[in-house]
């Protein structure tokens, strides 16, 4: 599912992997990593968008050093303790999300950020845990939760215990709910299967960014399936609204104001 | 987790040979010698009954010992054999005056799904279960046991139906995953399997949920959130099917064999894992050998769990099953957490683990009472 990297010299020039224009990584990176030719939203890593987010300097992250224990002893072509330990390498994070108490202009949140960097943010046991801790929090402490949401769905390498983290998660959420929180989703491209099938679903607003992967078997998997083309913009985020899933498309540069504008509505 | 193309194929039914599977090979040389020797017996009128009974003894034996060594791929192909009895087959031979009720209210009738009222034992339920067909014009009728968004809603529905009236439910799962398809889609499934996710976890009514074929997925867990979960000993219960897993991480589906084995979705594996409550036994050679047999299993586990549950109050009921998800699947470690419990006083800690670990002791060897 992941789009390729476009391989240019470090760090100046890159292509669009949508329109195909060559773009000043300096300028991308102020536009917040859209392209400004064609308005491409870019997936980025979690820690990114936490600075594009929040208030400087707000999060104060919590479950920062929860680890996979590998509870399967899963070996694949190469041993999964292995591949943690090179995402953890390349992306210097533990696992796939961060969840932490932090500000969008100036209105206290309970935030979780996927990280598709890490192998695309899929869900396992740390996640699971994680989100359900930030879902925990925020019913404690009265505070909204805004979910910003990437995956490809359950961490095969876990087994049932991924596929649980669904479970754990939506009822964490049903106290919430019962509490009278208040919870936000962002869903961001891709937004599929064991994710999208649980916490990504269940916001009492949905956002999404344009054209971001919302839906919840592979569109290879469906094509196999029904042996035909899948329709044009199938699964995206203007798909999903107009079949009534998605509340609305906010592009990158308004989530802040949107978030809190929000947030005020529903008082809290 | 999602799931491989192969998913409309009647799961594994070529794999199975005059009935047997491709592990079976030796119980068909043996099955073949009986029935020449019956031939021979009625055409010449000799008399073969001693060799007969002789080799239906090593049959069993046969049988036996294949059986008593599955390996997780084995396991998976017992679990979507052809003959396997399905969801309407236990609601024959288990439940009573069931009452269908089709409606999602919101688009169609999935016949993926089935729900309805139902008796079993002196119990009054909400029947729920996946329907994969018998024969080949239902089982397109109802894709291979592979629900829509509507087959969710409509269990949904029901659940909640049950709830407004103090019924508990009843799930019985066999599927291969939810329906991947362009519709399914379009109406929510994603949706939809949230939903049920989150309102299983609050339905103020008890739960029973059991794995009686393949538990795919997310299509599974859309109606297996409950108070107890059971898995019959030869069913299994798997994040994706072995062919998927294989085909993404070792990039060829003839891996499915060490796909099985690494994904750990065996009753044992699952029970090890803290996942279910229970294994429902099966006869040797798996349920359709004996299908009366393993009906009554269910029965018994059945009843015994609602007469348990129906003790409880709703709001310890509600407490204890949300308390049961929470933990589910916790396997992490926090270095820092694991160094601030052992600051705590130790005193504390060890009175709190007695308490629990004796807590532990008399549940669980309630929960043996009811097998
Ligand atoms: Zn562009």
């Amino acid at each position: 599912m992941a789009q390729d990297k476009v391989d240019v010299p470090a760090g100046l020039w890159s292509r669009c992997e949508s329109c195909g224009h060559m773009l000043y990584e300096k300028e991308v990176a102020e536009a917040l990593f859209v392209c400004p030719e064609c308005g491409h939203h870019r997936r980025i890593d979690a820690r990114t968008r936490i600075e594009q987010l929040v208030d400087p300097g707000s999060l104060e992250e919590f479950g920062a050093d929860l680890r996979s224990t590998d509870p399967l002893k899963f070996k694949d072509r190469m041993p999964y303790k292995e591949r943690l330990k090179r995402e953890q390498g390349k992306t210097g994070e533990l696992d796939a999300v961060v969840v932490g108490r932090a500000f969008i202009r100036g209105r206290a949140v309970i935030l979780g950020v996927m990280n598709p960097s890490f192998i695309m943010a899929s869900m396992g046991a740390v996640v699971g845990e994680k989100v359900t801790r930030a879902i925990e929090r925020a019913t404690e402490e009265n505070l909204p939760l805004v979910m910003v949401t990437a995956s490809g769905g359950a961490r095969m390498q876990e087994g049932m215990v991924s596929l649980m983290q669904m479970a754990k998660t939506a009822a964490a959420l049903a106290r919430l709910d019962e509490a009278g929180g208040l919870y936000i989703v962002v869903a961001t491209d891709p937004t599929t299967a064991g994710v999208a099938a649980s916490f990504a679903s269940l916001g009492d607003v949905i956002l999404a960014e344009p054209k971001a992967m919302i839906g919840f078997a592979g569109p290879r998997v469906i094509a196999n399936t029904i042996n035909a083309e899948l329709p044009e913009g199938f699964q995206r985020s203007e798909f999903m609204q107009e079949h009534g899933f998605v509340d609305r498309i906010v592009p990158r540069g308004e989530l802040r104001q949107e978030i809190a504008r929000i947030i005020d509505y529903c008082g809290k | 987790m999602s799931i491989e193309p192969t998913v409309m194929s009647a799961g594994g039914a070529a794999a199975a040979v005059g009935g047997f599977l491709e592990f079976e090979k030796p119980l068909v040389r043996i099955q073949h010698d009986i029935e020449e020797m019956e031939r021979e017996q009625r055409e010449t009128g000799r008399d073969h009954a001693a060799d007969i009974r002789q080799q239906r003894t090593r049959f069993k034996t046969t049988l036996k010992r294949l059986y008593s060594s599955l390996t997780p791929w084995e396991t998976v192909l017992v679990a979507r054999h052809p003959k396997r009895p399905l969801s309407t087959d236990y609601l024959r031979m288990v439940f009573r005056d069931f009452c269908e009720l089709h409606g999602d209210r919101a688009f169609a009738d999935d016949k993926a799904i089935i729900s309805g009222f139902a008796r079993i034992g002196g119990h009054k339920v909400m029947f729920i279960g996946h329907n994969k067909g018998k024969e080949v014009k239902e089982r397109i009728a109802c894709n291979f046991g592979c629900a829509h968004p509507e087959g969710y809603r409509k269990a949904l529905q029901k659940m909640k139906l049950a709830e407004k009236y103090g019924l508990p439910v009843v799930c019985l799962i066999d599927t291969q995953g939810a329906y991947p398809g362009i519709g399914s889609e379009e109406r929510g499934i994603a949706y939809a399997i949230a939903t049920n996710l989150m309102e299983m976890a609050r339905l103020r009514t008890p739960i029973v949920c059991v794995v009686i074929g393949e538990g795919g997925s997310g299509g599974a867990l859309g109606i297996g959130v409950g108070d107890r979960v059971a898995i019959f000993q030869h069913a299994f219960y798997s994040v994706i099917s072995p062919e998927g897993c294989a085909a993404i991480l070792w990039k060829t589906a003839e891996q499915r064999k060490h796909a099985a084995e690494a994904l750990r979705l065996t009753a044992r594996e699952l029970a090890k894992l803290d996942m279910i409550d229970e294994i429902i036994p099966e006869p040797v050679g798996g349920a359709h050998r004996d299908p009366e047999k393993v009906a009554a299993g269910l029965e018994k586990y059945v009843v015994a769990a609602l007469n348990d549950l129906k003790r409880l109050t709703l709001g310890t009921l509600i407490r204890r099953r949300q308390e049961r998800i929470r933990r589910l699947g916790s396997f992490f470690a926090s270095p820092s957490e694991a160094k601030a419990r052992a600051a705590t006083d130790v005193s504390t800690t060890r009175r709190s683990t007695s308490r629990t670990s004796r807590l532990r002791t008399r549940f669980s060897q309630r929960e043996k009472v009811t097998t």
